[in-house]
């Protein structure tokens, strides 16, 4: 196989493969989770769940001063590759020109050397959650497998991308196909691990403050 | 111009009017360009000087003669081009007045004469399908390039139809075309890939093998480091344009007419190596990216089967939008069914359930 195959490959029936493994994974566990229904509370509501429910999803992202002064670097770390893989996914304008072709539209991108910058950051901010993780003996007890293997996943594009953007050691043709290969071993593993968290956050946030709003109480 | 074989290369530019003055510019364009030590300039200018003009077999095999169009239709007579017809260029079918028996008679009498000593350089790739696609003379490309082969001091492979296969290697490959590197194992071989090269770069390999009897530096797929080291993205005078995020979105937009960056309409310069940017065509008047077309990465093994000319690279092949409907849809049925499963299933254990009384327990 000659790195322009490998290359068509990753572009073609591979990147095919891991969209509908990514997709059709993603709403079939939607689709089981919201199925399974709730039952019916004989209790009077109290309040309202869909304003209560949408407050919460939005508090629930802000720490609040006992959990940012308990765990401080995991929730500055955490935000920090949270933040930086959204600008490096989505404001990046050879990945913007990828979304295009897909849904249609594009939007502005951000300067390369912006986007660089956060990459590096990212990263750094991964390996260091990855050392507070082992560090940490109750983090590190209750990490299991998969965490290492969705963190792996995690960071795997991030490292490719950089390698690629900056051609360091193989042709550019083999970075990049290595690169999108690696981005679809993540939307493969995607709807089958925790990373799924991307989608069912906001569900799962809803629900909490619904519960309160329903019981007339502060989430 | 009479073609002695006994005159040197410094005999017959001195013949052609050429001073010594601007054989030395030549010359110190050439180190330079090699990326030599200015020290070498004396000494690739003696080499040049005194050097024989070698014997030079091209056999052209399935190709367009874009190469040779390339190579020799210079503008002006540029020293370039007088460094050409220094070499005895004994056996070229599209450029030799000899033909039928008389050229091929020509072709083996240089074998002959230069035993392991000539260079041998291939245009067009070699049908190994069946030796009837393409032949001169009757002899098929397969047998005619193994047989040349043997002699020679060291192959150059001119064009990418030549290095890598091009155009009838593209697939589905009708005729099981193959590059020269493909076939010949124990000679060595420099790649000029490019469709077509660029004339500079084949003479500079001509001169480098004049002046040190040797092959130059070579990359991982045979092509001479100092021409094909350097990306067309890295060179390209349109690059602080990508790196700011400006793009042209159509051959016609603010953006094309400004001159901005050529990646959404899909150039091939990030994954592309050759010395466009830097030695431009046509004399250094201009290159594809400058006249407003993206790079196709000519110079690059398999650049037709790269998924489209005007898709930019990181873009997917196939119809993803499709696909992704598909898989959606095939999805939400597919949930529809999982979740009337999970509540049928539910719903059967509660029938099932039964409830513990006190009795029960004290049973």
């Amino acid at each position: 196989m000659s790195e322009i195959d490998f290359l068509s490959w990753v572009r073609g029936p591979g990147f095919q493969i891991a969209v509908i493994i990514f997709i059709a994974g993603v709403i079939i566990r939607f689709a089981e989770i919201l199925f399974l229904g709730r039952k019916t509370n004989l209790a009077e509501a109290k309040g309202s769940e869909m304003s209560s429910g949408l407050r919460t999803i939005v508090t629930r992202s802000i720490p609040d001063r006992s959990t940012f002064k308990r765990s401080t670097f995991t929730v500055v770390a955490g935000y920090i590759f949270h933040i930086g893989l959204f600008v490096t996914i989505f404001l990046f304008a050879p990945h913007i020109l990828m979304f295009k072709d897909v849904i249609g539209f594009g939007w502005p991108s951000l300067p390369t050397q912006v986007v660089d910058a956060f990459a590096v950051v990212t990263i750094i901010a991964l390996l260091a959650v990855l050392g507070h993780r082992m560090r940490n003996t109750v983090l590190k007890f209750l990490t299991t497998t998969e965490d290492y293997i969705v963190w792996l996943l995690t960071i795997l594009p991030l490292i490719t991308g950089y390698i690629a953007f900056h051609r360091i050691g193989m042709t550019p043709t083999t970075l990049l196909a290595i690169h999108i290969l690696s981005v679809e071993l993540l939307l493969v593993a995607f709807p089958f691990t925790k990373l799924m968290h991307a989608f069912t956050v906001v569900l799962a946030r809803w629900y909490n403050g619904a519960i309160s709003g329903y019981r007339g109480v502060e989430s | 111009m009479t073609k002695n074989k006994d005159m040197t290369l410094g005999d017959t530019l001195r013949s052609q009017g050429i001073s010594r003055r601007s054989f030395l510019k030549f010359c110190a364009a050439t180190a330079s360009m090699m990326a030599m030590s200015p020290a070498m300039i004396p000494k690739i200018a003696h080499a040049l000087e005194s050097a024989r003009r070698p014997s030079v077999i091209w056999l052209s095999f399935q190709e367009c003669t874009g190469c040779t169009e390339s190579l020799t239709r210079a503008h002006s007579a540029t020293i370039e081009s007088l460094i050409f017809d220094s070499i005895s260029l004994d056996y070229h079918h599209t450029l030799q007045a000899a033909a039928g028996h008389a050229a091929e008679e020509a072709r083996e009498a240089a074998m002959e004469e230069n035993f392991g000593k000539y260079l041998l350089v291939v245009d067009g790739s070699i049908p190994m399908g069946n030796p009837g696609y393409s032949t001169i003379a009757g002899i098929s490309n397969y047998d005619m390039l193994m047989e040349t082969a043997k002699g020679a001091a060291a192959v150059i492979a001119v064009g990418t139809c030549a290095t890598y296969g091009g155009i009838p290697h593209a697939n589905p490959n009708p005729t099981g075309a193959v590059s020269v590197g493909d076939l010949i194992k124990d000679k060595p071989i420099i790649n000029v890939p490019g469709c077509p090269p660029i004339p500079v770069v084949i003479t500079g390999v001509l001169t480098h093998f004049l002046t040190f009897g040797t092959i130059p530096e070579l990359d991982h797929i045979g092509r001479p480091k100092v021409f094909y080291g350097q990306s067309i993205h890295d060179r390209c005078y349109r690059r602080p344009f990508y790196d700011k995020g400006l793009f042209a979105e159509t051959f016609d937009d603010e953006g094309a007419k400004k001159g901005w960056c050529l990646y959404k309409l899909g150039c091939k310069g990030p994954t592309t190596y050759n010395a466009c940017a830097t030695t431009k065509w046509n004399n250094g008047t201009s290159w594809p990216i400058e006249s407003g077309h993206p790079c196709l990465g000519c110079s690059e093994p398999d650049f037709w089967d790269g998924g489209g000319f005007y898709k930019s690279i990181s873009i997917p092949t196939e119809n993803i939008t499709q696909t992704a409907i598909y898989a959606a849809a095939g999805a939400a049925a597919a949930g529809v069914a999982l979740g009337a499963m999970n509540k049928s299933k539910k719903s059967s254990a509660a029938a099932a359930h039964n409830k513990t009384t006190i009795d029960d327990l004290e049973k």
